[in-house]
Parts: structure tokens; sequence; C-alpha cells
């Protein structure tokens, strides 16, 4: 058994200098100790020392000592060893390290990746508080690394700090550079730290600022950023707090919004430039074979929307809704319910008329959940700027545009129901619906309670 | 209305400034503040991010306005002219002294700047100049500049932006010029890509010289990049992609960032108001990199969309390409080229590129590649390894339902 003693956890060189010589000599790698300064006191005193090594070369492949540069830096007591190993397979295997689903190499690229993120992470995450002493100002930090990589992330700080005076303090090691340069001491401890930062407040006001609570990711945020460096960062006090306020904040900026709309002008335009919008719409495929687009009509402050299915025929060739015979009896319904007609917003779920063609004439085709789906994005657009008091979906289609999901006419017709987002709905069934009954006796029966439906989802707003 | 403090002005100027997406402090030329009067660095292509918020995203850059007041009255953006917000303005030196003191104590990377516009393009554009020649010329720093460019500012300010700056911008902000002219009355089209073409005219102008004299001076080495807004129009991701890929073309950008629309404050009545689709955003962001990192021409991105023309937001693209042309697969990792590799669901690029290496040496095992991925219950359906087949699998049909998340992912405190 041989026992080598490196200088320093981080100690490269060493361990290279000392690992050229075993691997020239044909020492096993099981037949090594590698330990650090004094740790194993007098443990190993007394035993086999090392012989003077042969000297020699041999060519080791760049990306060993890439590789072996960074996983030295772990805390892992096998590195040493395993990089040992590595090397004596590198002399029989040469190609060995562009095999990097070997499991050797694996462990060892595991090692020096997580060194690398550490570094990564300390380049991102020391904080330098400004103090004055005898030389003037000095930045000071206090990090806790996971890994040995302060003295190989020094140059980093160097290059980017140079005209600065500074110090990063860490429990194994501190280091200070003073404009010209760099000098090591040992390690500290956070009390030896300044605690506190004018520029701190000022630093988490902007943290504050910069965050959307409306779009709230925690797992993202902590992926990146783990708890176990929270606790030297400054600004990560205010989390808790963030995210807590942060449903209250979203809730308030748009209840801000909703509240701050003037009806006229605006929405007007913005109506009108939606729908302008709409004509070229080719969300989904039916605009293909529709002539154009049927876009919602009526006074965009109506208390009051319609949502039909689809345009029809008629409607696809006038380009209003409503006009066809379903339309007629829609109209007719509002009279006798007693409903101001003109006051009323209408629209379909879907804007373009979906047919088949037998012979010449164009068959109404129902529109399937992709078109509804597709088509929403108007519904919405609309429904935001009309903000109707309550919305009647005429019809399965307009119900299942309107909630997002499937729903029973016949379960949920009666009452008031709550929109996805928050508005009045009612459902019942669509006008087109009554002209089908064959039955002369079912229709006006029908008939009478789509009018009671009209009545009652008015009287209810 | 009293003093503001530029404490107070960065709690408006920032808060103005979070609907932006980039953040990016990455790709520029290497430098440091060796041998300088100043301080600062930049590491090739390597971005540092210095924090990250609750909503996910990294803080990399000091991102704030100049000053949120505007001349024009873009309905999607809180600092528009109609708009209740609380203004504010920062000095040009308040910029400076605010960037300084933050990367001096390795808050950031350097500063995002961008700006209402007020009194003109031209003023707007010359203060923004003004802030990067200060940190540049005045306190000789070496960190990193991002300029956002006004629309229709003199081609000559732009010009001294990016001879300031690592990275200038300018947005498109819709993907459709129908939402453009809908949302952003006052901005064209055809102007912001000219705007574009010229910048990208310097980028080449100066490449060109720095091949030949190695003093000349560098502009914007890090490129442009441009941002565009989500679900505030109507364009669907297979547009959107479209759209991405005609600026990444055309204008040799960088990144578009995909921002997805969010509730305002006082927003205009053209706006919807809906939680933001962050799910939808982050489907846009792995299509992006399908084309910019995976080989995908836009066609085969928009070939992973639905019928509607949106991506599946349950699966990421990549995987939904692959259902869609299962007769593809399962692809040899023993012989397949690159290309076909970088098909497959669940294989980064660098696992492409380790099995690639590895490959030539001896021929591998599914145990191998489980060492070089993250998960190999997701690929094996995909792949044929030396002492693999995926016989039983392939033939099901219904591997969406055993390579598809099982659990939703949780927008809210997930």
């Amino acid at each position: 058994m041989r026992v080598v003693t490196l200088e320093t956890e981080d100690d490269f060189d060493g361990w290279r200098d000392v690992v050229r010589g075993l691997v020239l000599d044909h020492v096993p790698p099981d037949q090594v100790v590698w330990q650090v300064g004094d740790e194993h006191g007098e443990l190993f005193t007394g035993q086999v020392p090392l012989a003077p090594p042969s000297t020699g070369a041999f060519s080791v492949p760049r990306p060993f000592i890439d590789l072996a540069r960074n996983a030295i830096l772990h805390t892992d007591r096998e590195r040493f060893a395993l990089l040992h190993t590595l090397l004596v397979r590198l002399r029989d295997q040469p190609k060995l390290m562009e095999d990097q689903a070997d499991p050797l190499v694996r462990k060892l690229e595991g090692f020096a990746k997580a060194v690398r993120r550490d570094i990564h992470k300390m380049r991102a995450f020391v904080r330098f508080r400004e103090v004055q002493d005898d030389g003037g100002t000095r930045y000071v930090a206090w990090f806790e690394p996971e890994f040995h990589i302060v003295r190989a992330n020094a140059a980093f700080f160097v290059n980017r700090f140079a005209t600065m005076r500074w110090s990063i303090l860490t429990p194994a090691l501190t280091i200070h550079w003073d404009g010209k340069r760099l000098t090591e001491g040992l390690g500290a401890s956070k009390a030896d730290a300044p605690d506190g930062d004018p520029v701190e407040a000022v630093w988490k006001t902007y943290y504050a600022s910069i965050f959307n609570p409306a779009r709230v990711k925690v797992g993202a945020m902590l992926k990146e950023m783990p708890r176990k460096y929270w606790k030297n960062m400054p600004e990560t006090a205010l989390v808790p707090a963030l995210i807590a306020s942060a449903q209250a904040r979203e809730s308030e900026m748009v209840a801000t919004a909703k509240t701050k709309i003037v009806p006229g002008g605006n929405i007007q335009a913005a109506w009108e430039a939606l729908r302008e919008e709409a004509m070229n719409c080719t969300r989904c495929h039916l605009y293909k074979h529709a002539t154009q687009t049927v876009f919602g009509e009526g006074p965009v402050d109506a208390d009051l929307m319609f949502v039909g299915e689809q345009p029809g025929d008629q409607e696809d060739l006038a380009g209003h809704p409503f006009v066809g015979p379903a339309g007629q009896m829609f109209d007719r319904a509002m009279a006798d319910a007693g409903v101001d007609r003109a006051r009323a917003y209408v629209t379909n779920a879907v804007k373009h008329f979906k047919y088949e063609l037998r012979g010449k004439r164009r068959i109404h085709s129902k529109p399937d959940a992709g078109e509804i789906t597709a088509c929403r994005w108007w519904i919405d657009q609309e429904l935001a700027l009309v903000k109707p008091k309550m919305t009647v979906a005429l019809g399965a289609t307009a119900a299942r545009s309107l909630f997002g999901k499937a729903m029973t006419i016949g379960r949920e017709r009666g009452r008031v129901l709550e929109l996805p987002d928050g508005g009045a709905a009612w459902i019942t069934v669509h006008p087109s619906y009554l002209l089908r009954l064959p039955d002369e006796d079912a229709k006006r029966e029908e008939y009478a309670k789509f009018v009671a439906d009209l009545k009652a989802a008015a009287a209810a707003m | 209305m009293a003093q503001l403090d530029t404490r107070q002005k960065l709690e408006i100027l920032a808060d103005a400034a979070k609907y932006d997406a980039s953040c990016a402090s990455s790709g520029s030329v290497k430098r440091d503040s060796r041998g300088g009067k100043g301080i600062g660095s930049t590491d090739q292509g390597m971005g540092i991010c210095h924090a990250y918020a609750p909503d996910g995203r990294c803080i990399s850059l000091l991102k704030i306005l100049l000053t949120n007041s505007c001349i024009f009255d873009c309905h999607y953006c809180i600092n528009r002219k109609s708009s209740n917000v609380r203004r504010a303005r920062f000095t040009t030196d308040e910029v400076v002294q605010l960037t300084l003191a933050f990367y001096r104590r390795n808050y950031i990377e350097g500063l995002f700047l961008s700006s209402g516009i007020i009194a003109s393009s031209n003023y707007t554009m010359e203060q923004i100049v003004e802030v990067a020649r200060s940190l540049r010329e005045d306190h000789d720093f070496r960190g990193y500049i991002h300029l956002k460019t006004i629309p229709d500012a003199d081609p000559e300010l732009v010009h001294q932006a990016g001879m300031y700056a690592d990275r200038v911008s300018i947005n498109v902000e819709l993907p459709t010029v129908s939402g453009l002219k809908r949302l952003a009355p006052e901005k064209s089209a055809t102007q912001i890509e000219g705007a574009m073409a010229a910048t990208k005219a310097d980028i080449l102008d100066t490449a060109d010289a720095k091949k030949r004299y190695k003093s000349a001076p560098r502009f914007a080495p890090a490129g442009q990049s441009t941002q565009m807004i989500v679900g505030a129009d109507a364009a669907t991701d297979r547009d959107i992609v479209g759209r991405a890929a005609g600026l990444y073309g055309k204008f040799g950008l960088r990144r578009v960032y995909y921002s997805a629309f969010s509730p305002i404050p006082d927003a205009s009545a053209v706006l919807p108001l809906k939680r933001p689709p962050l799910m939808r955003e982050h489907r846009l962001y792995q299509s992006d990199w399908l084309m910019r990192f995976y080989e995908f021409s836009p066609q085969e991105v928009a070939d992973a969309a639905d019928d509607t023309g949106m991506m599946p937001l349950d699966i990421d693209p990549k995987l939904a390409w692959a259902l869609k042309h299962r007769a593809r697969f399962p692809v040899d990792v023993n012989r397949a080229p690159r290309e076909m590799l970088l098909r497959v669901p669940g294989l980064g690029t660098r696992a492409v590129g380790k099995i690639l290496a590895a490959r030539r040496w001896r021929r591998l095992s599914l145990a191998d590649i489980g060492r070089l991925t993250v998960s190999i219950a997701k690929i094996r359906p995909f792949l044929i390894a030396s002492d693999w087949r995926p016989v039983a699998l392939a033939d099901k049909l219904d591997v969406r339902t055993l390579v598809a998340p099982k659990v939703e992912q949780m927008e809210l405190f997930g």
C-alpha cells in the first residue's frame, strides 16, 4: 500500500505529478491511498513510504485533462483513485474518453458536471457588500461553495472586477484582490463578513418589481436557484411574500382593468378592428369553403349576448348572423318574450359556414370539437369587449364553446350558470331545433319553453 | 408631483419592464476589465443568471425603462399613452450609476435598457445611446449592454447604439400584420422590418471589416433579437412558427422571444383579460429550439401542430412530431445519421453527440443510452439498441399514453 499526500483538496498539479509516476511504475490504483494534508494523522505513518517516482512521459488525451481538472474539485473521497483508474485504462484504450457511455467515464463526468455547476453558481450568487477600510473601498462577500472551487474560480472574479479591491470569504479559504495581486487566507466564518449594504434595499426593490405575479412558477425558480444558496442572497428573503401575494396582485390587475374601461369609442374601435381581423381568419380549414367570415353583430355595450352555432347558407352569403329561417324564428321569439332584439349582441360559436354539398344544395354540417376550439378565440374576444351581463348559449355547440366542455342542455337549462371567466350564462335550445320538430303540438310547446327561457334569462340579469 | 427618488423610480420603471421576455447576456465577445479603468467582463457565449424571480424567469441584466411615458398608444402595452399608470423618468446618469452600483456587487451582468417614446423617436433614442456611451466611455464599463431601438429613429442613432451595445433589438410585437394594425396603430410592420434589415447590414459590414482590420470596431457582437406577444391576436402556433422562421431567415436574428400576453393593470379594452397561456409560450420556445438546434425545418415544426394549427399542450412538439411520423421510428442508435437521432423524443443535442462519439468504438446497448440521457423509459419505444428492439411498444396504438406525462404540470406553486 502506498500513501500519497496531496497538499490541498484541489491540488491538481500535485496529483498529476504523482500519478504520472504511479502509472509508469505500473502501480495498481487499489494499491494507493490518497490523502490531503495531514487528515489521517498517524494512521498511515510508518507504512511503506513513497518510492521516488519514475520519470518519463506519456501522452494523455486533452479531454481527460479537462475532465480531471474539474472532477478533482469534487468532494468525493474516491475522486483521486477513480481518476487514476481511468488514466490506467486510457493507456490501453486511448479512445476511451470518446466513450461517454462507459460507466467510469460517466461517473467522473458527473463529478465534473456538478463542479462546473457549482462554479457557475458561485459566479452568479456571490453578493459583494461595500465596506470602507484603511485602503479605501473594499467589496466583501461571504459564499459557501459545495465543492473545492474557490481557487479555480478566482480568475473569473479578477477579470471581472480588476479595478476593485475585493475579498471572497468561504469556510475553507478566503481570497483577496488588491487591484494587482491575488492572495489567499485561511477559512472564515459568516461573522467575519459585513452584514449590510444600503444598495441591497435598492436591489430588493428591483427584484420585487421585475417579478410578474401573473406568471408564478416556483418550480422553475427552485430548479435554477436551489434553497441551499438562499441564505446568502439578500433578495431571496422576499420570495415567500411575493408568492403569497401573487394571486391577489393578479386579481387586482384584472379587476382594475375591468373597472377602468369606459364604454364608447375605444370599444367600438376595438370591435371594428377585431371584426376586420376575423375576416382573414384561417385558424381552421372551414375558411376554405365558406364565402366569408360571419362575425357577431349588435351594440358593443349590450347587456345580453346570444351565441348560436354557426352561420347557415343565407348568413354565409349575406355576411350577417341570424338572417335565415332560424334567425327569423329567433326574432319572433324575442318579440314574444318582450326582449328588445335591437339591444342584444348576437354571434356564433363558429364563424364560417360548414356544409356538405348534396347535388347543388349546401347542407349544414355540425362543427366538430377542433373547429369549435379554433374559433373560441373570437368568442373570447367578443366577450371581453362586450362584457354582457348575461350570455345565452343557443344549443349544444354554443354551450360547448362558451364552457369549454360538453354541456347537456336538458340538465343545465332553466337556471343561471357561471362562465369560466366569471360571467353569467343561460343555456337553451337553438331556434333551428324548433324548425325541425315535425309535430305541431310539440313545436308549439317547445316554442313556448324557448320564449320562457329568453324572458327568464333577460330577467335574471 | 413630488420628486421621486431613484428607488421609487426603479420600482415603477422595473415594473414597467417586466413584460419583456428577453434576458440573455450570452453570445457576445470575450472581454474583461484587466488593464482598463473600469469594471466588467463578458464570458464568451456564457450568460450568467444572478437570481431567479418566483415567476421562474432569470435575472441577468438590470432590465428597466428610461421612462414609462409614451406618446404611442399600443393596446397591449402598460405604458401606452391612454394608460393610467404612475409615470416616472430616470436621468441618464441615474441609470448609469444604478448599473454600476449593482454590477460592483455582482447582482447583474449588465444593462438592458428600453424606453417609452417621449418627445420624439430621435430624442428618445439619443437618451438611450447616451446611457450606453457614458457607461462605455466615461466609466470604461465592459459588462453586457442590450439596447432596445426605437422603431423610426434616425438610422445613424441606431448605428451608434450598436457600436456601444452587445445586442440591439426591436420588437415585432405581434405575429400578424393585422394584429399589429389593430393593437399597435402607430407602428408599422414595414418600418420594423426595415430597421431589422438595416441592423443586419450593419452587423455584416462590421464583421466584414473585422476580417480585414483587427482594429475595426464591433457592431452589436451578440447580434439582434426580437420579441412577439403571443395570445393577443388570432395567430396560431403554426403562424407564429412560420413568422419566426421568416425572421431568422431574413434578418439573421439570434433569438426570437415569445411573451405570453399577460393581463395588465388598466388594460385597453381590445385585450383579453385572462392569465397568460404559459404552457403555450413554453411549447413555442420548444418549437423554436427544434429549428435552431435540432435541424427541424419550419414545415416540420408546423407539422407537429394539430388540425387547428396549435401545438399540443400535453406533450412537447418533438414528441408530437414523432407520434405523427411513427413510420420513421424506431431509430437504430448504432446506425442512424445524426439528423435522425436528433428527432428521437428525449434525446438532446449533447446526448446525440455522445452517442455518435461512442459508437465509433463499440455497439451501444440500452443501458449505455440510459447513462447518456435523463430518462430511458420515454425514449425506449423510439430506439433500437444492440440488445433492444421495441417490438411490443411500437405496435401499440397508444404510444402517446405511454410516453406523455402522467400528471399535468401545476401552473401555480408547482
